[in-house]
């Protein structure tokens, strides 16, 4: 026989799914939300999701090729963390300033620490609160936004609820109210995270766990209201923030039960920033310092082992 | 309550309808035909010869004896003569010391050979002897000593005696067909481990994918006390001796404990079948089943074959090749060992030859880990491969072993699964060398 044939180890076989076609399926769940807010913010609104979507690929593309690295745009992950930056975005912003986070995202929190898997906070949301912190006139003006709602200020209802406001329950669902591009749908938001879990994409471990305890929380310390309690977790970024951003895979633990300890965790902090923090939005920074605890969680959790868990009869 | 199974393990692509219809085809072997017989097709010592380059041997003879307690003897499956003992390639890959008979056709056998045996009128220690005489190893794959297995420090212990009809491997049919065509063998083997075991019942675990064999088993054991089919949700790895053994009673083993710590004896379907050749009708362990699959051969079927065919004669008697493999595998695509060769015998734990003409792994580079966690929820031993992986870079055998590598079955699952196409398992099995053979020192 004059061939070679490939010897390999096993298995021999794998799965279809890859890296691209998970990071693929992310983009498809966030078009609806990406679709509404564009819908209901306008021109601006999809010129900052594309120019920010361009702004993480291109800088992922321009670092790896600077660095003689081999080229991952193809993998997806850029854009996902550039849909997830814009999403993050007030309808009205100049674009430069998420095309600038975009940059931040991918070249400092991504591809300094190493790359795809490496990094230990959510690129798109680090650079968010980096924007937070340098852009804070920006970041935080809605005011524009609400041109067109008669019924609602400047204020997002985030800001209303603080500060003892009622918030109309049906116009947070639906999106009518003024906020960053992604996050004013809930129904939109919804369709997006159904459609991941049927596809396996993510698990609603993280996501349920942190709404729940959220709702918990500002029930408990927000004095027993179900409106109340309803109002906060459809309004800003939680709804978004528990489906999108805290089930990034590389930033959230791999066990079974760090993954209940982090939306736990997720939950208390945002309630708490919520209920008592500087600003009425607490998902983002709450998420961010979670990040920060992953190891930490995994390590204090990791499974027994199968017949390692003592004699069972 | 849904099937018993256990938790983890995926759904790979199982290929069997390719094969699962073929009856066994009996190939006969040959005058002038050359055997080999690797004195090692088991776990435990080699087994030491017992005849010299020109004697005359018959079929059934014991032409190499075991070489220790866990060990077992080698078998001549054919009449002929000894050419010599020589290292000769095995499936592995590696050359081990074999004995080459050319057989002459006369299909001579030992004395007694193929006469009826009545078991119930035997005794425990007559049965464990037939069985060690007979060569009889696991032949699901892992080789170990059959008779060993059947005589467990407290043999009182044992409360179940489970057949593993599981065949959870892709593409592999042989069990199935055994199922199918002789389960009177394989209740009537089961009947004689029994015997050994006073106090068990006897359990014959088969995947839901096989609705034909749980039907008819079930129907044939309806009478028998102390034997039951159980139906397990159709998952790899459910036939692995440890997820096996959790479906069927609940009870975990790990890597330092033997079945028999859990109250069980596990063989495979053919095992048992052959447990009954031997006791029953004095026809020790000279043959085979072998599916011979995969979508570059003419014709995917089931054979039985003599220990020590070479498997070119397999692939034509399947119809050679219809188109040239890329890949081809002696055992199935989750555990099977790629083959570089069709010059090797086949031996006690050969159980298929499948071929493939696109090997799909080649072509896939893995790429970064995204700590999606499929693996770890794949895992049918709870482990966390991930972290395992970048001990495995780092060449760090402690952290892997406080990682519990070692409790890792190999079984391909996180590997499968891994979106970034991740050589996991690979690495591990690496990994578990490094860390037993440091463990020698
Ligand atoms: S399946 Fe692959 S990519 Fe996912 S966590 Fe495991 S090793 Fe990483
Ligand atoms: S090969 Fe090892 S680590 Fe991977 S799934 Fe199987 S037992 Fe777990």
């Amino acid at each position: 026989m004059g061939k070679l044939f490939n010897v390999s180890s096993s298995p021999h076989v794998r799965d279809r799914i890859t890296t691209q076609n998970l990071m693929f399926d992310v983009v498809i769940a966030m078009i609806p939300a990406s679709v509404y807010g564009v819908w209901q913010f306008g021109f601006n609104a999809l010129l900052v999701l594309v120019a920010t979507v361009v702004a993480c690929v291109l800088s992922e593309y321009v670092y790896e090729k600077l660095m003689k690295k081999p080229i991952t745009i193809t993998d997806g992950s850029a854009v996902v963390t550039g849909m997830i930056l814009a999403l993050n975005m007030p309808p009205e912003i100049p674009v430069w300033i998420p095309m600038l986070g975009g940059v931040f995202a991918i070249v400092v929190v991504k591809q300094l620490y190493g790359g795809l898997g490496q990094n230990f906070m959510n690129p798109a949301l680090a650079a968010r609160c980096f924007l937070l912190i340098s852009f804070a006139g920006f970041m935080n003006d809605f005011s524009a936004a609400s041109i067109g709602f008669d019924s609602v200020s400047g204020a997002t209802p985030l800001a209303q609820l603080r500060a003892g406001q009622e918030v109309d329950l049906a116009a947070l669902v639906i999106g009518r109210i003024p906020g960053t591009i992604g996050e004013v749908s809930v129904i939109a938001l919804l369709i997006g995270a159904v459609y991941m879990i049927v596809r396996k994409v993510i698990s609603p471990r993280i996501p349920l766990i942190y709404i729940g305890t959220v709702a918990v929380f500002i029930f408990v310390f927000g004095g027993f209201d179900v409106t109340y309690t309803l109002s906060e977790i459809c309004a800003g970024g939680l709804i978004f923030g528990a489906f999108f951003m805290a089930t990034d895979y590389v930033t959230s633990p791999l066990t079974v039960k760090g993954q209940v300890v982090y939306g736990i965790i997720l939950g208390v902090l945002t309630g708490t920033f919520r209920l008592w923090g500087a600003s009425p939005e607490g998902v983002s920074y709450a998420i961010i310092l979670s990040n920060l605890l992953v190891p930490l969680i995994e390590k204090a959790t990791l499974p027994t082992a199968f017949g390692k868990g003592g004699s069972k009869k | 309550m849904g099937l018993a199974t256990f938790i983890g393990g995926i759904h790979p692509y199982e290929g069997k309808e390719l094969s699962e219809d073929k009856p066994i085809k009996v190939l006969a072997s040959e005058k002038g035909e050359t055997m080999v017989y690797p004195l090692s097709q088991h776990i435990g010592a080699p087994a030491k010869p017992l005849v010299a380059k020109g004697d005359h041997v018959l079929k059934g003879q014991i032409i190499a004896e075991a070489g220790g307690f866990i060990s077992a003897n080698v078998l001549c499956s054919v009449s002929g003569t000894v050419k010599g003992i020589e290292p000769r390639l095995v499936a592995n890959g590696a050359m081990v010391q074999s004995i080459i008979v050319e057989n002459d056709g006369e299909e001579e056998a030992i004395e007694g050979f193929g006469t009826e045996r009545d078991f119930t009128k035997l005794s425990k220690e007559e049965i464990r002897q037939i069985i060690k005489d007979a060569g009889i190893v696991g032949l699901g794959g892992a080789g170990f000593p059959t008779h060993v297995k059947l005589t467990p420090k407290d043999e009182n212990a044992i409360d179940y005696v489970i057949v593993n009809g599981a065949e959870c491997e892709p593409y592999l049919t042989s069990d199935y067909r055994v199922m199918m065509e002789r389960p009177e063998e394989i209740i009537a083997g089961l009947k004689v481990i029994l015997q050994l075991f006073d106090n068990a019942r006897g359990i014959i675990g088969i995947e839901n994918n096989k609705p034909q064999a749980i039907k008819k088993l079930t129907e044939m054991v309806k009478d028998e006390p102390r034997i039951e089919v159980r139906p397990l949700l159709t998952k790899y790895p459910q036939g692995g001796e440890r997820t096996l053994i959790y479906a069927v009673t609940g009870r975990e083993i790990n890597s330092s404990m033997l079945p028999a710590d859990a109250g069980c004896v596990v063989d495979n379907i053919d095992t048992v079948a052959s447990i009954y050749n031997a006791v029953c009708r004095t026809t020790p362990l000279i043959r085979k089943i072998i599916t011979v699959t995969g979508d570059a051969v003419a014709e995917p079927q089931n054979f039985e074959v003599r220990l020590g065919t070479n498997y070119q004669r397999l692939v034509d008697a399947a119809g050679g090749f219809k188109t040239e493999p890329e890949k081809m595998i002696s055992g199935g695509p989750m555990m099977g060992q790629a083959l570089f060769s069709l010059d090797f015998p086949v031996a006690k734990t050969s159980s298929a030859l499948t071929t493939f003409t696109k090997d799909q792994v080649a072509a896939m580079e893995p790429t970064p880990c995204i700590r999606c966690g499929r693996c770890v929820s794949v895992c049918p031993e709870h482990l966390v491969p991930p972290l395992m992986m970048s001990a495995s870079l780092r060449n760090d055998l402690e952290k892997f072993q406080s990682l519990n590598g070692m409790e890792c079955v190999e079984c391909g699952c996180c590997a499968y699964t891994c979106p970034a196409k991740r050589p996991l398992t690979q690495a591990f099995k690496e990994m578990r060398k490094a860390v037993a053979a440091s463990r020698r020192k």
